[in-house]
């Protein structure tokens, strides 16, 4: 199995995704170890008008719970974190999350873009962004940022993705450093479990 | 375009302090800094430095557009319609085993959906008459607006797929006319609203109410302003009254949290129970 070298450390872990990103999300997060403690945020897209049952659905296959937080939660180690219905999902300097009704963002609230472009905001170049299958430029605009803040960019290579808009536009307009497959995403997030353990 | 500073939003937060008296510096940063880039692209204005610039000026006419765009008005009418349903089923019944009369405190109304919403609720309860409801917010122009009650005809679509979630007595289309691309509010609905500009930062308690709904209003704000305005809605609630956050808010953190109980957890409905 070829390396990544990941040379650094890093403290969060951002995920988009859409259409056709549910069944990867789920195979990803099935496939954590139970100890994996950089925190991950996830932002899918999803009705605005259904609370209940999404994260229940992601639940059923993560070995780590996953959570919908609150406004102003604090951040922590080992946990996965979902945007609630019809909110967006902002990190806040200082380590918390903070929900707004803003505006929709490419037709979406939850927006990703919202998520990754605060987040990059937040942690620099100690971030990881990742975009999956979906079929929007929702996300482009935030890996450009995390980029451009010098943290690191992955996507689900296109020719995988159920619908490849949204990694596509992602490519289009920003240096993505990883373009993977799913099984590849998953050796990527397990290296860094590694890596971050030692360091 | 440059990434706004800290330090510059805090600067910027001075200049409105100095020249107008409304504090921003208790604002959630993250929200804060996304509403001046907005208005740094409407008005396109080269940076913001040149907006402090402009609001040094002291130009009243100029900050009260300022003050409109810096403050969220994205709303809807019955959101969460199962909050709604609980009001009605519950809340509202349990508020009027003890009392005649129901008194209702929105506090950062907005555009006014969701005081349309509770007069709706309220006269499809019989009980319109019989409630006494005030509707703040910080900003003049909009409380204008939520009465004048005419909402674009895009955001009715939803507004009636909620109504319907709702399960209201009838229709949506009963309570409006579409009037110039418009739906127009009937206005008798919210004939004895008071509506009144006040604001969370510095405003005092000025009444007492059995429920006051401030929903998705203090995810604008940090921790500290988040206390000091929940110790005003406690000072301003009866003993045994209610209080609604929005569905990811919480007062689990907050210094007056035992001074409550949870009435819903899934809806955010809690009630006071110390003084």
């Amino acid at each position: 199995m070829a390396h990544f070298n990941i040379s650094k450390t890093y403290k969060a872990i951002v995920i988009g995704g859409s259409a056709g990103s549910f069944q990867v999300i789920s195979k990803i997060l099935s496939s954590l170890p139970k100890d994996f403690d950089i925190p991950i945020m996830m932002c899918l897209h999803r009705l605005r008008h259904v609370r209940n049952g999404f994260v229940e659905a992601l639940n059923i296959k993560s070995n780590i719970k996953i959570e919908e937080p609150f406004d102003k939660e604090t951040i922590k180690r080992g946990k996965i974190y979902l945007a609630p219905a019809n909110y967006h999902l902002c990190v806040e300097l200082g380590n918390t999350f903070a929900l707004s009704t803003e505006e929709l963002i490419n037709n979406s609230r939850p927006s990703i873009d919202m998520l990754l472009q605060t987040s990059a905001y937040a942690y620099r170049d100690k971030l990881v962004g990742i975009l999956l299958s979906g079929a929007n430029k929702d996300g482009a605009i935030g890996m450009k940022k995390i980029h451009d803040r010098g943290g690191l960019t992955l996507v689900q290579d296109p020719k995988e993705c159920l619908i490849d808009t949204m990694p596509s536009s992602a490519l289009k307009i920003t240096q993505i450093d990883h373009v993977l497959s799913v099984n590849r995403i998953i050796d990527f997030l397990l290296e860094l479990h590694k890596t971050c353990k030692i360091a | 375009m440059q990434e706004i500073e800290i330090t510059q939003l805090r600067t910027l937060v001075d200049i409105v302090k100095k020249h107008y008296d409304y504090d921003f510096a208790n604002y959630a940063m993250s929200s804060f800094r996304r509403r001046i880039q907005r208005i740094i692209e409407l008005y396109k204005f080269s940076s913001i430095e040149a907006l402090c610039e402009r609001l040094s000026t002291g130009d009243e006419k100029f900050f009260h557009d300022f003050l409109s765009e810096v403050t969220v008005n994205v709303t809807e009418m019955f959101r969460d319609p199962s909050f709604w349903r609980e009001l009605r089923d519950n809340v509202i019944p349990n508020i009027l085993l003890n009392n005649k009369n129901i008194s209702i405190w929105h506090a950062g109304c907005s555009s006014g959906e969701e005081v349309f919403s509770m007069a709706i609720l309220l006269k499809e309860m019989d009980l319109l008459d019989r409630a006494r409801i005030v509707a703040t917010d910080i900003d003049t122009a909009i409380l204008e607006k939520a009465r004048q009650g005419a909402y674009s005809l895009k955001n009715m679509e939803l507004n009636q797929k909620n109504y319907i979630r709702f399960q209201g007595n009838f229709n949506l289309e009963k309570y409006y006319k579409e009037e110039n691309n418009k739906a127009v509010m009937d206005k008798s609905l919210v004939q004895g609203v008071q509506f009144k500009a006040h604001n969370l930062v510095d405003g005092s308690p000025f009444s007492k109410f059995d429920l006051i709904l401030c929903r998705n209003v203090m995810i604008y704000f940090n921790q500290t302003l988040q206390n000091q305005v929940l110790k005003m809605f406690h000072e301003s609630l009866y003993k045994y009254s209610y209080l609604v956050v929005g569905s990811k808010e919480s007062l689990i953190w907050c210094e007056i949290a035992n001074k409550f109980i949870v009435v819903s957890n899934e809806e955010k409905i809690y009630k006071k129970v110390k003084d």
